[in-house]
């Protein structure tokens, strides 16, 4: 009995609070996100944004969440009923399992594994799925349209990533994401973060994942004015929130990923005293909300891209660019005898 | 030249980040938004909101019976019917009824009334719950009247230079 215990119950549970510790504050952060996203655009366009509902609108999120969840769940007649309920909790939960192998701070993370990187590629390319069969199950046109689009564009810009991401693995010389954000380590501090020799493949890497979370101004997949809300169209209640929650958990992510490839992580943006005195999750969370605040920002000044253009970005400009890039910095690793160990 | 210039310009993303700019620039503009039932913005004095009936300060009530606004209102929403009064047989209204759902506020009925009895006011704010409570009747324009006296002898006086 003791066996038992110290072999399948401890960590059993160690497990399942470590994980309710990263995905509680994740789903606070996103509903908070809203907040934030409608804050902000407010604030840009010369509006104070929600201010009615606690102080500054701090209980909107608390409301939006309270209504969603009292609203009716409705199914298509049409619809695959299992496929329909399936695609976003499939979103939603991919959204989550990413946050596994995100080191919050030395040593702070789920699962230390040395593919962290492929890991990650694998889950979000996993993403498509919850879109495509949300398009498929509901049986109507503009979900349909959304889905496809959105696959294609996902699928699109992947492949730039995934340039990007060989890049950075190419400089850091691992795959485990502890290791990527050790590497940028230095005694340079903030000059020392691979956005500063690789800041063409940040830009890129920023812009892409903005496609890649379907975000402005690449939200083609949900274009009011041509699909009505894309792949969510026929979803409401909670089956529409657990989309809405993974789409900003996909964004958190993205930022954090972007963070910990080009932004150094935890690391504080100088080795001296009154930045080294906050903590490495602070810190993380500081940049990622930076991030997030880039990616709100954009969407507040930019237009959607038409659908070819949004093709011929990826495609024509970002894939031979990113390619080149790798191709680029793995000469010069050679070149100047650089590769790390 | 001109090809390399469009294409450094396309790479640097100089428009994008011009864009940008403008934006950021806007989070620190004051804001445009007021906190409406609280706080209301400014209105003309011409501003044409509800209807009132007004009185002369003795409290007689102006309305001489002309119909002029009935015969003024494009959108037929004034009924009168009049009849010489009781006491001192000068000409009164009997029933003076605007119906506010059909009104479009175009101000003729107050310009036509020589007697300044029919006037706009500056009260936006009379939504109803019901359809029917929006058949104003004599009796509740006067009350408007009553009410709303001051603010509307302002804004006539106040008006008045330019018309």
């Amino acid at each position: 009995m003791a066996e038992f215990w110290d072999i399948y119950a401890l960590p059993t549970i160690i497990i399942v609070g470590q994980i309710l510790l990263i995905v509680v504050p994740l789903l606070v952060a996103v509903a908070y996100l809203t907040l934030y996203e409608r804050k902000v655009m407010a604030v840009m366009q010369l509006r104070k944004g929600p201010n009615v509902v606690g102080p500054f609108g701090l209980l909107q999120p608390l409301a939006d969440g309270a209504k969603l969840f009292f609203k009716e769940t409705v199914v298509p007649t049409g619809a695959n009923k299992i496929l329909f309920l399936l695609a976003p909790m499939v979103t939603f939960i991919l959204s989550l399992i990413a946050w596994a192998v995100i080191p919050f701070d030395e040593g702070m993370v789920l699962a230390d594994i040395n593919v962290g990187g492929l890991y990650l590629f694998a889950i979000s390319s996993l993403g498509v799925y919850g879109i495509i069969i949300a398009g498929w199950a509901s049986n109507s046109r503009y979900p349909f349209l959304g889905a496809l689009r959105s696959a294609a564009q996902m699928v699109s810009y992947e492949v730039s990533i995934g340039f990007v991401i060989v890049t950075v693995l190419l400089c850091a010389g691992t795959l485990n994401l502890s290791g990527v954000v050790l590497s940028q380590k230095g005694d340079l501090g903030m000059l020392n973060w691979w956005f500063v020799p690789l800041f063409p493949m940040f830009i890129i890497f920023f812009i892409s994942i903005l496609a890649e979370t379907n975000r402005h101004p690449f939200d083609l997949p949900e274009a009011e004015a041509e699909l009505v809300a894309g792949y969510q169209t026929e979803y409401s209640s909670m089956a529409f929130a657990l989309f809405f929650l993974g789409e900003y958990a996909n964004m958190i992510l993205m930022s954090g990923i972007c963070t910990i490839l080009f932004l150094g992580g935890w690391l504080p943006p100088a080795d001296i005293a009154p930045f080294t005195w906050i903590p490495g999750v602070v810190w993380f969370g500081i940049k990622v909300a930076i991030l997030l605040f880039v990616f709100i920002w954009v969407r507040a000044t930019l237009p959607r891209y038409r659908y070819d253009q949004l093709m011929r970005l990826g495609w024509k400009v970002f894939l031979p660019f990113s390619l080149l890039w790798v191709v680029l910095t793995a000469g010069f690793l050679v070149f100047f005898d650089m590769v790390p160990a | 030249m001109s090809f390399i210039d469009k294409q450094a310009r396309s790479l640097l993303l100089t428009e994008i980040v011009t864009g940008l700019a403008t934006t950021f620039r806007y989070m620190f503009k004051t804001k445009a938004t007021i906190n409406y039932p609280y706080e209301k913005g400014p209105l003309s004095p011409r501003f044409r909101g509800e209807h009132v009936l007004r009185r002369y300060p003795n409290g007689e009530e102006r309305c001489i019976a002309c119909k002029l606004c009935e015969a003024a209102c494009p959108a037929l929403a004034i009924t009168i019917e009049a009849e010489p009064r009781g006491d001192d047989g000068s000409r009164r209204t009997t029933r003076y009824d605007i119906d506010m759902t059909k009104c479009i506020y175009c101000g003729f009925c107050q310009e036509a009334c020589p007697v300044d009895a029919i006037v706009q006011g500056p009260n936006f704010e009379f939504a109803t719950e019901t359809r029917e409570e929006l058949f104003y009747d004599k009796e509740k324009l006067l009350d408007n009247g009553d009410r709303w006296e001051q603010e509307i002898a302002q804004n006539l006086v106040a008006d008045a230079a330019y018309r």
